[in-house]
């Protein structure tokens, strides 16, 4: 089967654009991810969408599943190849195609890196808001399939919030155009942090916002991580908005010390990254309050340019990569809690930790309560990483208990499906597959991510059998 | 290729963007990331196929991922380690080791190039020609730069004014032969500056060029044989004005396994280090300064160059965008992979072209060389020199 598709795909791609050499193929086995690796069966390099279209047609000609990857810096797994599928990757399809001010849009194909989009515009005063801590590397076809975050989400929103269109090549192999201004569903919204399962963006049509008139980045260094956890919830409950606040525990710190000297103030138990931004008078107004509020830091640091913007920022974006600095493995995790329930999961996660003899360094975007816990342990030493993966499944376990979700920003991908249950019903769960399935019939695009099983139609082999559930009870219709 | 080094490696990708192979062609296995997964797969036992060991020969060694690498993943060492196994181990074809010979029996030995002086003016006739015949001797035809008449420095060149400090200073091979008024114009921009300048005449390749081509037997030998000549000179301080020569020098200690008994600096560091007692006299030019990556990325030397030239009275100094990516010049690189190194020739030709400067400063006769080149192709020719040349002029109250 394989040996025929390769012989199709050659006939249809330029010869370069489809590696079948093993070592070149396994260069592909993971994304930032690297806890789950498979060997792609072969990899595509398409350069245009009609050509992403002809390897998905392909595909579907053969019953022989894809997965699509941009720059590979996933955290979920969500790029993770199937050894009998095809890889199609994106970064090959880099060009900004349009760049329409007036209308404050951009048109770009999905290999463009989500800062070049910002780089192409900053001179006009533009930028593009979401901003996830890769953001030089990872591609804005990724963003979209993640419905990537940021840290200054808590203010601007998600990748969903700042996408206009998507040109799609759907999991059948037709290119099509989805439009936030479409009347009736909003199959955008459904598509965007879909994963991959409902197919491949090939063009994507971006909002620009006007980058604001003042811009103030505090950071305050204290001697504890319950008080940086008081003094978010005490920001938030005065009003404020700030476009992001961050935290880092003592761990992080340290890392990113190692990493990329960021000269973060010395013996912090947590220090908070503030940026406050908007029109001039009301930063101002914002600031004096916030100053008050963290009263009880130790130090608060006020950047006076954008050098000094760019290195507060520098510590907190390289944190997790930095990490590697002071373990030689991790796991990263994506939880979200209620940001009242702060400092009681971040309590318990310190237990957890001194329980199993495993460090946990706390990264998280405080302002909207989503935590990056950074699960350390050597990969040499044995039952490590067992127990390493215990409390990252103990961590997530709390978060659902407090009333949060499994997943933020990084996507459910292929490390998180397995706790998808934890938060949904079964009849929660048919229901999105219901919706996979108008999609993706045949269970093709992106297989085995987001849920757990092979249930219903979804998965490869074979296609749903008998009547769904809901159908029958007749809460649902299908077409 | 140490395990140990290849496993602080966390897959994280922000490598990705700086690298220049990755900028053309987008493909896993020529970045940063997808060239140290091979590293990873030949130590666990697959033996290096012609596939593994082009990807090798496809990094230009610029170390912009090494920058940008938030693990500290020293890949400087894991690609000089991994060159020196393909050199073992990898039998290339036949037209690829009569070029790679050509290049390292000629290149490292200052009295071989001189042989050539006299047939220079030939080669940018011949270069169609050749590139027929080879790609590779149609880039060193090319490439080749017109050459001035030999300057030669004495041994010592006295400070003027009062002395401040006795220094070393290395005269490279390719910069000696084909860029003499680099050199002369470094010496007096020294003496200018209170220095003696102690010119060792048996001095010869540093060994950056092989150090950077896993050739190691020759590295060592002609590195020790640089020590040698500094070390009889007695001076504590040698000064390097070529970006390849001064990264390679400073890392003599992990070459040898023992530090050399005087301390390796870049031009330009230790001009800003020093302090400025010369006069500036107006330059009113317009400047594009070019990060050579064996300065930048290997040496970390970024703002030196630019406060020494922002410092000149009427010179204006303008950013080239994309300064971190790497010109296609390498070394040898733009000889051995004269089709990628075209390429990226360009693309820093474009970069250079958007600003509009008329003057193309950089601190590295390769990088200029090859810039110089591509500007040329691309119809906009523009002029170049040596941070060292503006900053002679400057002190000197000529024009450039």
């Amino acid at each position: 089967m394989m040996d025929t598709l390769v012989a199709a795909l050659r006939s249809v791609l330029p010869a370069d654009s489809v590696i079948t050499d093993p070592v070149r193929l396994r260069t592909y086995e993971c994304d930032g991810l690297t806890y789950h690796r498979a060997t792609p069966g072969v990899v595509v390099l398409p350069g245009t969408a009609e050509q992403v279209a002809q390897v998905v047609r392909l595909c579907n000609e053969h019953g022989v599943p894809f997965v699509a990857r941009g720059s590979g810096t996933g955290l979920s797994g969500g790029a993770l190849p199937r050894e009998d599928g095809v890889l199609i990757v994106t970064s090959k399809m880099r060009a900004v195609l349009e760049i329409d001010l007036a209308n404050r849009r951009a048109v770009v194909e999905p290999g463009v890196t989500n800062l070049a989009i910002t780089e192409a515009v900053r001179d006009q005063g533009y930028y593009y808001a979401p901003d996830p801590s890769s953001q030089q590397v990872c591609s804005i076809g990724g963003n979209v399939a993640e419905n990537s975050g940021g840290a200054h989400c808590l203010k601007y929103g998600f990748t969903v919030n700042h996408v206009e269109a998507c040109e799609i090549v759907t999991p059948d192999g037709d290119l099509v155009t989805l439009d936030r201004m479409d009347p009736g569903y909003d199959l955008l919204g459904a598509f965007i942090g879909s994963e991959g399962t409902l197919g491949i963006a090939t063009k994507i049509t971006v909002r620009l916002s006007r980058a604001p008139e003042a811009v103030t980045t505090v950071l305050a260094a204290f001697e504890s991580i319950e008080q940086g956890g008081q003094a978010v919830s005490a920001i938030i409950g005065a009003g404020i908005v700030p476009a992001a606040i961050e935290m880092m525990d003592a761990l992080a710190i340290e890392a990113a010390e190692a990493a990329v000297a960021c000269s973060y103030p010395e013996g912090a138990g947590a220090v908070l990254i503030v940026e406050l931004d908007g029109p001039a008078a009301e930063v101002e107004l914002q600031f004096a309050r916030l100053r008050q509020i963290c009263a009880n830091a130790f130090e608060l640091r006020v950047a006076a340019d954008a050098a000094e913007r760019a290195a507060i920022w520098k510590g907190r974006k390289s944190a997790f990569a930095a990490v590697g600095r002071i373990s030689p493995a991790y796991i990263v995790q994506d939880g979200v809690v209620p940001r009242t329930s702060l400092p009681a999961v971040l309590a318990a996660i310190d237990r957890l930790s001194a329980e199993h003899g495993i460090r946990v360094a706390n990264v998280f975007h405080a302002g909207d309560g989503n935590l990056h816990p950074l699960v350390l342990f050597d990969d040499e030493e044995p039952g490590a990483g067992e127990r390493a993966e215990v409390v990252s499944g103990a961590i997530l376990d709390l978060c659902v208990e407090h009333g949060g979700s499994i997943t933020g920003e990084h996507g459910v991908g292929v490390d998180k499906a397995r706790y998808m249950p934890k938060m949904f019903s079964a009849d929660d769960l048919d229901t999105m597959q219901l919706v996979r399935c108008a999609f993706d019939p045949r269970g093709l695009a992106n297989p085995g991510k987001v849920f757990p099983t092979p249930r219903l139609c979804g998965e490869v082999p074979g296609v749903r059998k008998g009547v769904h559930p809901l159908v029958e009870s007749g809460k649902a219709e299908q077409f | 290729m140490d395990p140990k080094l290849i496993n602080d490696c966390v897959h994280c990708g922000f490598c990705l963007p700086t690298c220049p192979t990755y900028a053309l062609w987008g493909e896993e296995m020529d970045s940063p990331r997808g060239r140290i997964h091979l590293m990873k797969q030949h130590v666990e036992g697959t033996p290096i196929t012609p596939e593994m060991a082009g990807h090798f020969d496809a990094c230009l060694g610029c170390m912009a991922c090494v920058t940008a690498c938030p693990s500290g993943v020293r890949y400087d060492r894991l690609i000089e380690q991994t060159r020196v196994e393909v050199e073992r181990q990898h039998v290339r074809e036949p037209h690829d080791r009569a070029v790679r010979g050509l290049v390292f029996s000629l290149f490292p030995y200052p009295r071989r190039l001189r042989l050539l002086r006299p047939t220079m003016w030939l080669a940018e006739r011949m270069a169609p020609f050749l590139t027929r015949a080879n790609p590779s001797l149609g880039a060193m035809a090319t490439l080749a730069p017109r050459v001035r008449h030999r300057q030669r420095l004495p041994r010592l060149v006295r400070a003027r004014g009062e002395r401040r400090a006795t220094v070393g200073m290395l005269l490279g091979c390719v910069q000696r032969e084909f860029f003499p008024q680099v050199n002369a114009a470094t010496a007096r921009v020294l003496a200018l500056e209170g220095c003696d300048v102690v010119v060792p005449p048996e001095q010869g390749c540093c060994g950056a060029l092989s150090v950077h081509s896993g050739r190691d037997g020759q590295a060592r030998r002609l590195a020790s044989r640089t020590i040698r000549a500094f070390e009889r000179a007695g001076v504590d301080t040698v000064v390097v004005n070529a970006a390849g020569c001064g990264s390679s020098m400073k890392e003599y200690g992990e070459l040898l396994g023992h530090e050399p008994p005087f301390r390796v600096v870049d031009l330009s560091e230790y001009l800003a280090e020093l302090g400025p007692v010369a006069k500036r006299h107006p330059l009113p030019l317009t400047v594009a300064y070019h990060d050579a990556c064996h300065l930048a990325h290997a040496q970390g030397v970024r703002a030196q160059p630019r406060e020494l030239l922002s410092a000149i009275p009427e010179l204006e100094l303008r950013e080239i965008p994309e300064s971190a990516i790497c010109c296609g010049s390498a070394g040898t690189y733009n000889l051995l992979q004269p089709e990628a190194a075209r390429d990226l020739g360009d693309r820093k030709a474009r970069a250079v072209g958007t600003t509009g400067a008329e003057l193309l400063v950089s601190a590295n006769p390769g990088c200029t060389m090859q810039i110089a080149a591509a500007m040329r192709r691309g119809g906009s020719a523009i002029r170049v020199a040596h941070t060292a040349e503006v900053l002679d002029a400057s002190l000197r109250g000529v024009t450039l």
